[in-house]
């Protein structure tokens, strides 16, 4: 692993994508920049721009207005980058599963990295979730274990 | 040459060096204050590392040459007048007459280097961003050089960064002299907004315009604005401790002392930065031209009236 991939995984700036949630993944993704959890502490900083993103935290259950939009902006994300699912909707639509507004899991619209199930997940969570995509990144061989 | 030599050692491998450890402190030290733990030492060389080895976009819309030439000017101007800081701290008798006036304009580059990089990208954020950026300059300008003004008024109207050193090794440092210390605060106001800080971070803004100026930038072009910036974190505070406080010298107690006053204007800057809130870009113009400037021209007439 070259110098600059071990810079990547030292430094994941994430940009936070609501593909109609219901707000409650959100809140739990910023409380992991709080004192309490401080995921800082990995490198990782919240950014405004999709330009300056690493990695793309979705969450919420994809509907139709929003798979252009999503797609645009997985475009417009510089390589290398990164898709983390956060919660059960974009896991799998979640209570939505039936919903005439939910034709497509989000894995079948953009490729996904990791999948952090949980309605919502907590915060300790995400960050173990995202924390093991760095491990599995490092060593591609081993198997992220359960 | 003297310069050519420094350019490369002191200009850019020292000053960045110094800058990302300041960077660090400023992040880490933000980190304490909010009580969290904050990013490991290497943080602010692994953004910028991971930063060159990202794809480079530039979007459609966009002016390429000023798009893309921006960032490098911004740099090499900080490595210039970092350059200069270092020689005539090194070597005070052999700087050139009226250095401080470029190193004033010097400093002002980066800040232009942001403007043109924003306009040429074509994002109405920004431009949003560039726009407050050209107040924020118009705002900060006129106290900072009547700042200066008063260290170059004590050094008897030497518009030499020499000369005022000079003066500061016989009479004593600048800084504890009534109009010294009105001049040295207004001095760290203007850096914090030639740096874009809280409070006076509302051209970047991120949780308003998402990052305004720099919204556009990724991959190498992004790396080199934040190693631009880190490396301003240096050269402003190292101008202001040759100016008011002496300058930093080599051997021994004072090269402990030139260290602490560096630390301490970090932290102070950094203190100013987490315990205030963003304030509208009418209110910055307010500020600086209001307070700042009578301030800033008390200092002056002090100055002058001791001379
Ligand atoms: S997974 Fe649960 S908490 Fe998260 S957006 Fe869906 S319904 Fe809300």
């Amino acid at each position: 692993m070259g110098i600059l991939d071990h810079a990547f995984l030292k430094s994941l700036w994430v940009f936070h994508l609501a593909t109609g949630s219901c707000n409650n993944c959100d809140i739990e993704i910023l409380d992991c920049f709080t004192p309490r959890h401080d995921i800082e502490r990995f490198g990782m900083q919240l950014t405004g721009s999709i330009k300056h993103a690493d990695v793309l935290l979705v969450t919420g259950a994809v509907n139709r207005q929003c798979i252009p939009r999503l797609k645009r902006i997985y475009e417009q994300m510089p390589n290398p980058r990164l898709v983390v699912a956060i919660g059960e909707c974009a896991l799998s639509r979640g209570v939505f599963v039936h919903s005439y507004n939910c034709p497509l899991p989000l894995d079948h619209v953009i490729p996904v990295d990791v999948y952090i199930p949980g309605c919502p997940p907590r915060p300790e969570a995400i960050i173990a979730g995202l924390i093991k995509l760095i491990e599995q990144k490092k060593n591609p061989k081993d198997q992220p274990q359960a | 040459m003297l310069y050519l030599l420094y350019l490369l050692i002191f200009g850019f491998l020292l000053t960045a060096v110094i800058g990302l450890f300041a960077s660090w402190i400023d992040r880490k030290l933000t980190a304490r204050i909010q009580y969290r733990v904050g990013p490991p030492l290497l943080q602010p060389l692994y953004d910028i590392l991971k930063l060159l080895g990202k794809e480079t976009l530039i979007p459609i819309g966009a002016t390429n040459l000023p798009f893309l030439a921006a960032p490098l000017i911004g740099l090499v101007s900080v490595m210039i007048v970092s350059t200069m800081l270092w020689v005539s701290n090194l070597h005070p008798q052999q700087t050139f007459l009226g250095d401080v006036i470029v190193v004033i304009y010097l400093l002002l580059i980066p800040s232009l280097c942001i403007v043109i990089g924003a306009f040429a990208s074509g994002n109405p954020l920004a431009s949003l961003g560039a726009s407050r950026e050209i107040k924020l300059i118009l705002s900060y300008e006129l106290p900072f050089i009547l700042a200066v003004l008063v260290a170059i008024i004590q050094a008897d109207f030497s518009i030499r960064l020499g000369d005022i050193l000079a003066t500061q090794a016989q009479n004593g440092i600048i800084a504890v002299s009534w109009s010294g210390g009105l001049a040295l605060l207004v001095a760290v106001m203007c850096t914090q907004a030639k740096l874009a800080l809280v409070p006076f971070d509302a051209p970047e803004a991120e949780t308003e315009i998402s990052h305004g100026v720099l919204i556009e930038y990724s991959g190498t072009l992004l790396a080199m604005f934040q190693l631009m910036r880190s490396m301003l974190l240096f050269a402003l505070p190292f101008f202001l401790i040759i100016v008011y406080l002496g300058g930093i010298s080599g051997n021994g107690i004072q090269l402990v002392y030139g260290a602490l006053a560096y630390v301490g204007l970090v932290a102070l800057i950094t203190v100013i930065r987490n315990t205030n809130p963003r304030l509208k870009i009418g209110q910055v113009l307010r500020f600086f031209w209001g307070p700042m400037t009578f301030l800033a021209l008390i200092a002056v007439l002090l100055a002058l009236g001791n001379n």
